[in-house]
């Protein structure tokens, strides 16, 4: 029989990316522990973290050996070397060696997704292999622990006694108690020739063992070991350099942008989910039970089953939604690295703090959230946090802490980027913002809404365009990703302390928060999230600069009017201004006001694809249904805004040779 | 069934076929009834903007949205108000579902393709795109629709509308 081991590609792929991700975790810990406390921390290094990032690199080695995959053998075979005399204590490891442990994890990283899609292998494998030979060639053997012998360390031996080992006066135990004298041993008992109960003899020894024995030293002592058994079972004692057995990485599982197509969900989640099943149909057997024989007496008894009804229907509802909730900790876990690497660019030193990784979110936000807050935290370390010289002076530590902190909040789950670093700049935002004249020479600003500026497109105060951030390509993106995804963000800060960017976000995508309006007799749904405001207006608010669209003042600012009725064709109740109301909805940091019949109130809706079965529509970016059962379309704000402003661009001008006094505030609808 | 296969010899599918008959403005119109989905009342719909006159709107039918069609004004008919008996027929085509709303519904017929004529050129009118053929039962001309063509001629007519 072949087995095709195609099969099993996948949830090697998977383990192998698990296992880099548990690499790169534990080394930046490492690193951090060698940086804090330098050479006496090198020494005393958390051992058990050393010999997780080895058991990781020695199943990938073994699992890519098996499936044949011999470029990520060689070079895991080379990390894991390398690895090994850290762990025996034949190596210290510091800065640099960490520095070139995790590029190496990095180029192990690729070179398993390269096997993975057939492509071809990252640019930087034989340098990279080169370095960690050449590394691994002089080792610098600690001063405590000079020892002579290069022997590696993990032997592996395999150990099958044969049926009639007991007859023969031996034990088994006898030879782990010997082996655990030499050095700490694992094993792994086979029991697959174990018989039926009815079939056992207990004067056999059905099991064998696959043993592995980490210590320096040569083969004889091994030899001795088993001298008086060799006859009586089968022995195999392989030499570490060819260890082949798979051990178990404690797995923290990492989704990867190419392999989220499926999703890992608890089998505690499973199982609650079966059980609400279970609950359900016993539910409907009584209810159509009791509508088989149905009298009116009965009917308090249906009404209660319904009840019942409603109510696992509900927790199926949960549960189903739960299935898609993954926990921050997915995101979180590559943000320290990135931290890290910019970091070590701009010559800064950062450390990051987490906390509330468990916080669930919808695995669609989650794989949609995670570059929003790559760019927070790289433009913390980039704009925030000081240089170390700059820090001491101001009596700070001189590394920055940048913390990121999640929880859940009145349906919300708010993600909090705080840094402890300068804090924003509000004279060089002002000066910028007059600079692109979005405030008045000599206007006054509120500081929070100094802050608020960052958020515009081609905002940037970084004095010099780097490779890390100041390309003025920015926080408008962060603002707007947040916003496609039914959430905000805000910003605050204080100078010289740090700066705190809270992002606010829905459970699931599947509900929003809207708005009901009424435009005539129809009914449309507007995400709160874009609303910025609602306001009565007087038609003396309102002009139409030559000819063109109508604006109407709000405050300072000169908003496009956009009225629903005529742009979806329907007829309104209310004509003139001051008949109706008027909506601020801001999208990519530009207004509209919306003019519709009257505000219904705020409620949650399930959002409902209009497609595969309707084209998509300007203006609306799905359907919902109401309590009634009739469909409500849910307005597609930034494609209203669109609209509206590509209309204004033509009265901008206009407004400008006619307004003179408006023409600052007319420049914002660019 | 089986008969009528052994002697239709023509591409197409040589097999009689279920039609589902309804009536529109004094004629009978047939499609095939393995792409009906359901047949239900009128009900009010919620008008889509910026589309069509014929796209009234579109329905919640358990859960999934789906567009509504009124075949009077598809075919440049005059138009009626609904009644009691006006009917939306579901048809699917491909993933797709849509429901077309007719004056009533008539009856399911067995169909021979050998029947089945092709609609002669003459009319040179802009429906004939949906006409798949004409047959006649029972001395009454049938028109086959082709629901294909219909279906995603108004997703063409829909995008270029918006556009």
């Amino acid at each position: 029989m072949t087995i095709d081991l195609t099969r099993f590609h996948s949830t090697f792929f998977e383990e192998s990316l698990e296992g880099v991700a548990v690499m790169e975790s534990e080394l930046l810990e490492i690193e951090r522990q060698v940086r804090r406390g330098g050479k006496q921390a090198a020494e005393s290094l958390d051992a058990e973290r050393l010999n997780c990032i080895f058991r990781a690199a020695h199943s990938i080695k073994g699992g890519s050996g098996t499936f044949g995959f011999t470029q990520v053998a060689d070079f895991a075979h080379a990390l894991e070397s390398l690895l090994d005399e850290a762990r025996s204590g034949h190596r210290l490891i510091d800065a640099d060696t960490a520095n070139l442990l995790l590029r190496a994890v990095d180029c192990l990283r690729a070179l398993v997704h390269a096997a993975k899609d057939d492509g071809p292998a990252p640019t930087d494998v034989e340098t990279l292999h080169a370095e960690l030979e050449r590394a691994q060639a002089n080792a610098v053997a600690p001063a405590a622990k000079a020892v002579a012998a290069a022997t590696a360390s993990v032997w592996s031996i395999r150990f099958v006694p044969n049926d009639r080992f007991f007859h023969t006066g031996n034990d088994p135990l006898r030879i782990f108690r010997a082996l655990i004298d030499l050095g700490p041993i694992a094993t792994h008992a086979d029991a697959s020739q174990l018989p039926v109960w009815e079939q056992f003899d207990p004067q056999v020894c059905y099991l064998g063992w696959d043993i592995m024995i980490e210590k320096a030293m040569a083969r004889d002592a091994l030899d001795d070991v088993f001298a008086w058994v060799v006859g009586d079972c089968e022995l195999t004692i392989e030499a570490p350099t060819a260890t082949a057995t798979a051990t178990v990485v404690n797995a923290v599982a990492k989704v990867d942008e190419k392999a989220a197509s499926s999703i890992r969900v608890a089998t505690a989640k499973v199982d609650g989910l079966v059980d609400i099943v279970g609950e359900l149909v016993i539910t409907q057997t009584m209810l159509s039970q009791l509508v088989e024989d149905f009298t009116i007496e009965r009917a308090a008894q249906l009404q209660a089953g319904v009840a019942q009804l409603a109510r696992h229907t509900r927790e199926l509802q949960d549960a189903v939604l739960g299935i898609r909730m993954l926990p921050l900790g997915f995101v979180f876990s590559r943000l320290p690295r990135l931290a890290r690497d910019v970091a070590t660019l701009l010559g800064k030193q950062v450390e990051m703090e987490i906390s509330g990784d468990r916080t669930e979110l919808d695995k669609a936000i989650i794989e949609r959230i995670s570059d929003p807050l790559i760019h927070l935290v790289r433009n913390s370390v980039d704009h925030g946090i000081e240089a170390p010289q700059e820090r001491t002076r101001q009596g700070k530590p001189a590394h920055g802490t940048i913390r990121l902190n999640a929880y859940h909040k009145a349906g919300n789950v708010v993600i909090e980027v705080l840094d402890d670093g300068r804090g924003l700049d509000r004279d060089r935002i002002v000066a910028k913002a007059r600079e692109r004249g979005l405030i008045a020479a000599d206007a006054a600003i509120d500081p929070s809404q100094i802050d608020e500026f960052i958020f515009m497109p081609g905002f940037s105060t970084s004095e010099t365009v780097s490779d890390v951030s100041g390309r003025g390509v920015g926080l408008d993106v962060v603002r707007n990703n947040i916003r496609t995804l039914g959430g905000g963000v805000e910003v605050s800060s204080s100078p010289g302390q740090g700066t705190r960017f809270v992002i606010r976000l829905p459970l699931t995508l599947a509900i929003v928060d809207g708005m009901s309006l009424r435009v005539g007799s129809e009914i449309y749904i507007l995400p709160l999230a874009w609303i910025a405001e609602t306001l009565q207006v007087q038609p003396q608010d309102v002009t139409q600069p030559a000819g063109g669209p109508e604006i109407i003042a709000v405050r300072n600012e000169f908003v496009p009017l956009l009225r629903l009725d005529r742009i979806f064709n329907v007829t309104a109740r209310a004509t003139n201004v001051n008949e109706g109301l008027v909506v601020i909805v801001e999208a990519d940091s530009k207004r509209i006001a919306l003019f519709v019949d009257e505000l219904l109130g705020q409620q949650q809706v399930v959002l409902k694809s209009l497609e595969p079965h309707c084209q998509r529509l300007e203006g609306i970016s799905a359907a919902t249904i109401l309590g009634d059962g009739t469909v409500a379309l849910i307005l597609d704000a930034g494609s209203l805004v669109r609209q509206a402003h590509s209309a204004a661009a033509v009265l901008a001008a206009a407004s400008n040779a006619l307004h003179p006094s408006a023409a600052a505030s007319a420049a914002t609808l660019h | 069934m089986n008969s009528s296969a052994q002697i239709a010899g023509t591409s197409r599918a040589a097999e009689a076929e279920q039609y589902l008959t309804f009536r529109l403005d004094g004629l009978d119109y047939g499609i095939p009834i393995h792409q009906v989905q359901e047949i239900r009342g009128w009900t009010k719909v919620t008008p889509l903007p910026n589309s069509p006159r014929y796209i009234r709107g579109v329905l919640n039918l358990r859960g999934t949205i789906v567009p509504i069609i009124d075949l009077r004004l598809r075919f440049n008919l005059p138009e009626v108000p609904y009644d009691a008996i006006t009917v939306i027929v579901v048809i699917n085509v491909g993933p797709r579902l849509a429901g077309i709303v007719v004056d009533a519904v008539s009856d399911v017929i067995d169909l021979d393709p050998e029947q089945r004529r092709n609609a002669p050129e003459f009319e040179g009118q802009a429906n004939r795109q949906f006409v798949q053929g004409l047959t006649q039962v029972e001395d009454k001309l049938l028109v086959l629709i082709d629901v294909d063509k219909l279906i995603n001629h108004d997703a063409l007519a829909q995008a270029a509308d918006a556009a």
